[in-house]
């Protein structure tokens, strides 16, 4: 296990171990989850068996965060700069870009060549689509990084499930705007994840082309010029789905639209999470205060951390988005939801399940204390909310 | 020519070199840049909260890929 020391002027010498770094490598074997459905329905012959990746992934990541628990490995702020440096960690999700085009490669071939049912095909896509929403949250990590292979790197994973404008869209606009009734990719009290994916899914794809249409236009290019990081790949995307329709003929066309519109609505269930209710507070002048660390909802769990690079840290991810994952810290005292983020997607599928763990939570954080006037709430909730939690001061206990 | 840095994340906007990706061409002043700039790198600091950056220029430092200074 590698030891990092820092002497610090103030502190004397800090010594840590990170003793997730081996871990992480299990992000080069999840594409053995996604593809072991194929494997088994080869020994099984039985189309059931396609279920077990999708249905063993959210049931058994929401269990083994219950099981394992919270992840007490918490680098000190000091250590922050050598774990950045340590090349070790940057390899890692630039190694699994190529592994995302393989499983759909893979799992597209399988379809293709086997006579499914219509449910065989769609498992077989949900399959698919569950690691390309992987892919995404790699496109988040590598996105926000500033070297350039980095961030080609995200564009390139990003053309799988054809979301090519996550990244502009993410940055420069989730990142300024978060926590803020204006943003679409924060979710409002009171507003199910289903009406939420309705605001998301479009405004994120409208915020994005213009901030990209903007940022071109001060070139002086024109926003359908080669040189717009959205369309180079919408570009790759086209050739590869274009491709698989062409070599595996029309069942590719509800198996690819199954798959892109599943690995989406993994990122949308990722942002209905994050950011649930929360509110930042405008100034005299209007503007909203700083993103602070109580804008975030976490969960440090060591299982689903590990699956999607640590963004169940998120308060820190915030606070400093271009920090490396390996490096993120969790502080007490923060937003904290009940359970990983896969088990809180499940919980949010079902809303009122949602409501019911998350509304009282909300209101009962010590910036909040019951005032819905410092909660980011749904317009079309609001009348009901305030019958039901108008009084609700007392909650701040 | 100035240097200005961002409080965050280290992205330093070099009047000399500009930013050609955003569209702000070599020679550029950081005073000349429109007030709704935000930091390219981080995009949650604005031109309003970057520092001037007295460190001269090193070729190092104007490397992709390496780390802010802690
Ligand atoms: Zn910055």
């Amino acid at each position: 296990m590698k030891t990092f020391v820092v002497s610090d002027p103030q502190r004397g010498t800090i010594v840590y171990r990170d003793r997730k770094r081996h871990l992480w490598l299990a992000s080069l074997f999840y594409p053995l989850v996604a593809l072991s459905g194929v494997g088994l329905y080869w020994v099984a012959a039985a189309e059931w068996v396609l279920w077990i990746p999708v249905v063993s992934l959210y049931a058994g990541v929401s269990l083994l965060d219950h099981w394992v628990g919270a992840d007490p490995n918490n680098p000190p702020e000091a250590v922050v700069p050598l774990l950045e440096a340590d090349g070790y960690y940057r390899w890692l999700p630039m190694l699994t870009v190529p592994l995302h085009f393989a499983v759909l490669l893979a799992l597209a071939a399988f379809v293709a060549t086997h006579a499914l049912s219509a449910a065989g095909v769609a498992v077989a896509a949900l399959t698919a689509g569950l690691y390309s929403g992987l892919g995404i949250n790699t496109a988040h990590e590598l996105g926000h990084k500033k070297t350039e292979v980095e961030r080609r790197l995200a564009r390139i994973v990003l053309a799988v499930p054809v979301y090519g404008h996550f990244c502009v869209e993410h940055n420069r606009g989730h990142h300024r705007h978060v926590a803020t009734p204006e943003d679409p990719a924060s979710a409002r009290m009171g507003e199910s994840i289903y009406r939420f994916a309705l605001r998301e899914i479009p405004g994120g794809f409208r915020r994005g082309w213009a901030s990209e249409r903007e940022r071109l236009a001060r070139q002086g290019k024109s926003a359908w010029h080669l040189d717009n990081e959205i369309l180079q790949s919408y570009l790759l995307s086209a050739l590869l789905q274009g491709g698989l329709i062409a070599a595996g003929g029309l069942v590719m066309v509800p198996f690819l639209a199954i798959h892109n519109v599943f690995a989406w609505w993994q990122l949308t269930s990722a942002n209905y999470v994050e950011h649930y209710g929360l509110l930042r507070q405008r100034a005299a002048d209007g503007s909203y205060e700083r993103c602070q660390p109580h804008h975030s909802w976490n969960a440090d769990y060591v299982v689903s951390n590990l699956l999607i690079y640590h963004l169940e840290r998120h308060s820190d991810h915030h606070a400093h988005p271009t920090r490396r994952y390996q490096s993120l810290r969790s502080f007490a005292d923060l937003p904290t939801l009940p359970n990983g983020y896969f088990g809180m997607f499940l919980a949010a599928y079902v809303p009122p399940l949602w409501y019911a763990l998350m509304d009282r939570r909300l209101l009962a954080l010590p910036h909040i204390g019951g005032d819905l006037g410092r909660v980011n709430v749904d317009p079309a909730a609001r009348a009901r909310l305030e019958r039901r939690y108008g009084g609700a001061a007392s909650l701040a206990a | 020519m100035a240097r200005f840095r961002c409080p965050d994340c280290g992205y330093v906007y070099d009047e000399a070199r500009g930013d050609p990706r955003e569209g702000y061409a070599p020679g550029v002043a950081f005073a000349a840049l429109p007030d709704s700039f935000v930091c390219p790198d981080c995009s949650v600091r604005d031109k309003a909260d970057f520092v001037a950056d007295e460190a001269p220029a090193h070729p190092i430092a104007a490397m992709p890929g390496t780390p802010p200074r802690a």
